[in-house]
């Protein structure tokens, strides 16, 4: 008990004294304010990530009953003909959706940066449509590019089928995709170019740089290329997990040639009850996002190094 | 002659700016145009491009045959308990890693940062049986639990605790001394002085949830239950085919994120900035 006074009342002078002596632990406050959180991230992230490892190694349903049947799934996805032809729709998606949404929020970025009262207004009408929910915009395109009464066919006299046509349906779905994200892009994009010292564009007009595109190739490009990498990988990251715009444009069709593995995966989870099967899927899916995520973000960091 | 020349450039910028952003917004002008048309007259060729007359009837149709306001009401609900429930969850967690030194704290960091290499959307069967054990499937904690974890809601507790690690140390110091506790720091001094970032974190957490289209649509298939998003793509049924009740139903789904947006342009685009990663 006495202890406990001279304790505190040392405390307290040390405090006076010397003001970064670390205080005792109060492991009380500690986890009350860390374990609520660090609850809920391990019910709803870590235990469904460990459950869906050991579901794909099952035959189970959609209620999670079933037994262990050892690598069985792994061996069917391999064979699983639907699963590469979905594998190559989205690879596919990704080639048609990343590049060219980031080469497009660059260039608009770069057109924004130099209005000066219309600014505002312009990010304004380009960011609006990334804060749409994704069903109001697959409605509007649907009904914008409709094969009979839409406004661009009759624009352009065309009679093109656009979600429904094998040639069109995926460039279709990555453009309506660039149409409701490249906001994000373009606010991206100005944040990095804003973050340029003016000095630099000052020295590199004294260098003699004074045409547009020099200034751009040799002190824009690689002064942005941090941010321009960060778009990269977050687009990627996201675009494989592509679903929604495939789903309520296309729903996988015409005749399953834009089905992507995360619309495989919903299919055999909860029209075909196969829970496990489904797992095992995600896990590819899993594997895959982690591998080409780490290996961008080498060879990005390996081109910033330069 | 050379600032004459940058003068004609900045003049064919900003045309050009502007014709391209005017053609970007056209498909939203064209669903309003439509969504305010006699139903007979949307299909009709050439179409007119101004809605004449001015006719509501699409969206009293769909206000008053669809359950429209039923899912704006859902999908507040949801939208909010997320949102507030994510705030105080992070605010708690990031003050206590940011400002207490612990052993551990930096497993606890590091932990939940590499949660973010989870793709959410793989996670999405598992998660539907444990919603389905607990019979939430259809329910507001069923659209509402999975999505504290989601990943807005981690970076939410990153980013609340790189702001407070910027915070001066001399701050809690003096309010230790004055013998405030650590509950009364946080939500007396650390809160408050953080406002504009909570404000950021909070709109971008709030359209996450509001626009989130894969895990409701998984969990609810109960038309009542519905949110907005889910709710808007089960209309085409209810009508046949009938654009401008269509286009009815998706301006009035995209209002409530747009009239936010235009209140709060500054903060979402802050939001979209930190929570990134780029500032």
């Amino acid at each position: 008990m006495s202890s406990a006074v001279i304790d505190q009342a040392g405390e307290k002078v040390t405090a006076l004294n010397l003001r970064r002596r670390p205080r005792k632990t109060p492991w009380a406050t500690v986890l009350v304010l860390v374990l609520p959180f660090v609850v809920v991230y391990c019910i709803f992230l870590i235990y469904p990530t460990a459950r869906v490892i050991m579901l794909s190694f099952t035959n189970a349903d959609i209620a999670g009953r079933g037994h262990f049947i050892g690598t069985e799934n792994y061996v069917h996805l391999a064979k699983d003909t639907l699963f590469w032809a979905s594998l190559w729709h989205t690879v596919y998606f990704i080639l048609l959706s990343v590049v060219p949404n980031t080469a497009v929020g660059l260039v608009f970025a770069l057109m924004i940066v130099r209005l000066h009262r219309l600014r505002g207004l312009v990010m304004a009408l380009m960011f609006l449509p990334y804060i749409l929910p994704v069903s109001v915009v697959t409605d509007i395109w649907l009904w914008v590019l409709s094969a009979a009464y839409g406004i661009i066919n009759f624009l352009f006299h065309l009679k093109v089928n656009w979600f429904q046509d094998p040639i069109w349906a995926m460039p279709s779905v990555a453009f309506v995709t660039i149409w409701w994200t490249v906001g994000f892009n373009i606010l991206m994009f100005i944040a990095g170019l804003q973050a340029i010292p003016a000095e630099y564009y000052e020295a590199a007009s004294l260098d003699g740089a004074s045409r547009g595109f020099q200034v751009f190739r040799y002190f824009t490009w690689p002064l942005l290329w941090p941010v321009t990498s960060l778009v990269l990988v977050l687009q990627l990251i996201l675009q494989w997990q592509i679903f929604n715009q495939v789903y309520l444009l296309t729903n996988g069709g015409p005749f399953n040639s834009t089905i992507v593995v995360l619309m495989h995966m919903y299919i055999q989870a909860f029209t075909r009850y196969r829970g496990g099967y489904a797992s095992t899927i995600s896990i590819a899916l899993f594997v895959l996002i982690l591998v080409t995520s780490i290996l961008q973000l080498r060879l990005l960091r390996f081109r910033r190094g330069e | 002659m050379r600032a004459r020349r940058t003068s004609i450039t900045s003049i064919l910028i900003t045309v050009i700016s502007l014709a391209v952003a005017v053609v970007w917004i056209f498909p939203l002008y064209w669903a309003v145009n439509t969504s305010l048309t006699v139903d007979t007259k949307t299909v009709q060729v050439p179409p007119s491009w101004f809605p004449t007359p001015l006719i509501f009837d699409a969206y009293v149709y769909v206000i008053k045959n669809t359950m429209i306001i039923r899912w704006y009401f859902n999908t507040v609900i949801d939208s909010l308990a997320v949102t507030v429930a994510v705030l105080f969850l992070a605010l708690m967690w990031s003050y206590a890693l940011s400002q207490i030194k612990f052993r551990g704290s930096r497993f606890v960091f590091m932990a939940i940062l590499a949660g973010l290499m989870i793709p959410w959307a793989t996670n999405v069967v598992p998660l539907f049986m444990f919603m389905n054990q607990l019979r939430l499937v259809n329910s507001y904690w069923g659209v509402i639990l999975p999505q504290l974890a989601a990943p807005p809601a981690v970076v939410t507790a990153v980013v609340y605790k790189r702001f407070f690690d910027q915070m001066p140390q001399e701050l809690s110091d003096a309010a230790h001394m004055d013998g405030a506790g650590e509950m009364r720091i946080l939500f007396r001094l650390f809160f408050p002085l953080n406002t504009g970032i909570t404000w950021a974190l909070a709109i971008t957490m709030f359209v996450y949830v509001w626009n989130n289209f894969f895990w409701p649509f998984i969990v609810i298939n109960s038309t009542p239950m519905m949110t907005i998003p889910i709710g808007i793509t089960q209309v085409q049924s209810w009508y046949g085919i009938a654009y401008s009740r269509q286009m009815a139903s998706a301006v009035l789904a995209a209002l409530p994120t747009v009239i936010l947006y235009l209140i709060f342009q500054r903060r979402v685009a802050e939001g979209v900035a930190i929570t990134s990663g780029i500032r």
